[in-house]
């Protein structure tokens, strides 16, 4: 199971709570997912003091560990900001750290992500950030003090998968033991089961479950995929080939035409 | 509780208050309405509501309860207050976001794909401006603040007193039992009542006329324009987790006014009449609830489906103080 700033998590799926019918509906899905960890929203949701403290307590209710996120935070300022409320809000110094460059592709903007995680995690913070799968903006991250990497497979809430397979493979093997998480652009339970035969630690999703008909069906359709392609994984996979291989033996047929 | 009611209190002006006084009084029950301001106004949600009599479209993220027990709110409005538009619903999708369409159109029913021509035809103002669109053909709406007024002077015309002032405490044998029906305002004895708040505005737009209800399809906030004639338009709504009742944020006004330029390009000319915020009661499933503790019951929750919603509660509240049938939405009290 993934360790994030020493912290076992109990889960591999990692669960946003925006966009779900139903507050109910979403406790559902989180019980269907069995996500260890919940991201939420400061900006969208809070509505300043107390107003927007009946939700906060119902995550809080779902009894599982929350990730506060800095979305749709365009500047250095504005992210970091949003980070201190946060941490007031919340309690605690995780924060997923996005920096939006591209209105079209909400695509994190590198320069201003490596800047403001320095100056979190210089202050306390335990930075997630998410980022592009770019190797080099990765290290950049690391040196910044980010002991967890979270590339996006596609746009957020595009639905379109793992869009380049090479990229996130190679980030993996480039840093076996940093966490990494792939997070935004998963729509199928296959998506997810890929990221996880890769070798990823964890996904994190969240409107392929909130806008699916049956949000619970479809968490509970995730949990199962997360499951297969860890296992598989760790099963320790064959390695293609481009020519058959018999599966059978041909030498000693009884009859050969 | 008898059979033969005789009276009752009503607490709060807002539309589920005024629907119940109404189906209470129809069946000859003595009412006295309370409410803090005395009359329907701003201090309840329904002032700024859309006045969509849309359960299919609903159907899209409601559950099905609010879809059939919707199908009576445009009848019953007719019969209660009158000024209700059959002209059906008109659900649109704008560039990127077609795909949206062809979901919406498998998550609900009772609708046609119309082409071209067809959108056209039925509202002269787009045409041309769209390939595609579903039309919700039995679906209705209404003014809300025309209705709730017509609603309150028909109740005050049959005699029923409608008082400004607090809640009394509780009910008594003589006095009957009272409804609670303040919406928000009884948060403090319904612990799992929340806010969700929504942000609206209204515009006057003359170069551009509707005949029906447009919704347009959005990835983050289900947009509607509503028409309420003389070439004004409501433009709603947010909705947001959190019962704060003050303030728009630059974000929200901007992400409904961009859609309704997308609509139509003449809205970028339209006067601000009006911006609305306020937030609707809900209880965690999104669905209204009747609920005695003593003798008081409340009928809350009602989300976005006040008007939607407000005569089957009414009804089925009307039931169960007058020897019907136990309400499919009452539920135990677990204060």
């Amino acid at each position: 199971m993934p360790r994030f700033y020493g912290v076992e998590i109990r889960s591999r799926m990692m669960l946003g709570t925006a966009q779900y019918p139903s507050p109910a509906i979403l406790a559902e899905a989180f019980r269907a997912s069995g996500a260890g960890i919940a991201t939420v929203s400061l900006r969208r949701e809070s509505g300043g003091g107390r107003a927007g403290s009946d939700f906060w307590t119902l995550i809080r209710e779902l009894g599982v560990r929350v990730l506060p996120n800095t979305a749709g935070c365009h500047s250095v300022k504005e992210a970091v900001t949003t980070a201190h409320m946060a941490r007031e809000v919340f309690g605690t110094t995780w924060i997923k750290l996005e920096v939006i460059g591209h209105t079209d592709t909400l695509q994190p903007d590198p320069f201003a992500l490596v800047e403001a995680a320095r100056i979190l995690a210089a202050d306390g913070f335990e930075v997630f950030p998410y980022t592009t799968e770019d190797l080099v903006v990765a290290g950049k991250l690391l040196d910044a003090g980010c002991e967890v990497l979270m590339p996006w497979g596609a746009p957020i809430g595009s639905g379109l998968g793992l869009v380049n397979p090479y990229g996130l493979r190679a980030l993996r093997e480039r840093f076996p033991d940093v966490p990494l998480v792939v997070d935004a652009g998963i729509g199928l339970p296959s998506h997810a089961a890929a990221a996880m035969e890769m070798g990823y630690d964890a996904i994190l999703l969240n409107t392929a479950v909130a806008k699916a008909g049956d949000p619970a069906a479809m968490a509970r359709a995730f949990a199962l995929a997360v499951e297969a392609g860890a296992a598989g994984r760790a099963a320790d996979p064959m390695e293609p080939r481009d020519m058959a291989a018999a599966s059978t033996p041909e030498i000693g047929r009884a009859f050969l035409e | 509780m008898p059979d033969r009611l005789t009276s009752a209190t009503v607490l709060g002006t807002g539309v589920a208050g005024l629907a119940l006084a109404a189906e209470l009084t129809r069946r000859g029950v003595g009412v006295t309405v309370i409410d803090r301001a005395g009359a329907p106004g701003p201090s309840a949600c329904s002032w700024w509501a859309g006045g969509m009599l849309a359960p299919f479209c609903e159907g899209e993220s409601a559950e099905e309860p609010v879809v059939r027990l919707g199908q009576e709110a445009a009848g019953w409005w007719e019969r209660a207050a009158g000024g209700v538009a059959r002209a059906g619903t008109l659900v649109l999708a704008l560039g990127r976001d077609r795909g949206e369409l062809d979901r919406f159109a498998r998550r609900t029913t009772a609708h046609r794909m119309l082409g071209r021509e067809e959108i056209g035809a039925l509202e002269p103002d787009l045409a041309g401006r769209f390939e595609r669109a579903l039309f919700f053909e039995e679906e209705a709406h209404l003014d809300p603040r025309a209705t709730l007024t017509a609603l309150r002077d028909r109740l005050a015309a049959a005699g029923v007193p409608i008082l400004t002032g607090e809640a009394p405490p509780g009910g008594s044998a003589e006095a009957g039992p009272v409804f609670d029906c303040r919406g928000l305002a009884a948060r403090d004895d319904l612990a799992d009542l929340r806010g969700v708040k929504g942000e609206m505005l209204v515009l006057r737009c003359p170069d551009v006329a509707l005949a029906r209800p447009v919704r347009l399809l959005h990835p983050r906030i289900p947009l509607y324009i509503v028409p309420r004639g003389d070439g004004v338009f409501m433009l709603g709504a947010t909705m947001i987790e959190s019962g704060e009742r003050g303030r728009i944020t630059a974000r929200s006004l901007l992400e409904m006014l961009t859609a309704a330029y997308a609509l139509h390009p003449a809205f970028g000319e339209a006067e601000v009449l009006e911006i609305g915020v306020d937030a609707r009661p809900a209880f965690p499933d999104n669905l209204p609830r009747i609920r005695r503790r003593g003798s008081r019951i409340y009928l809350n929750g009602l989300y976005r489906h006040g008007f939607l919603l407000a005569p089957a509660l009414a009804r089925m509240a009307a039931d169960l103080v007058t020897g019907g049938p136990r309400p499919e939405v009452m539920d135990e009290d677990r204060a």
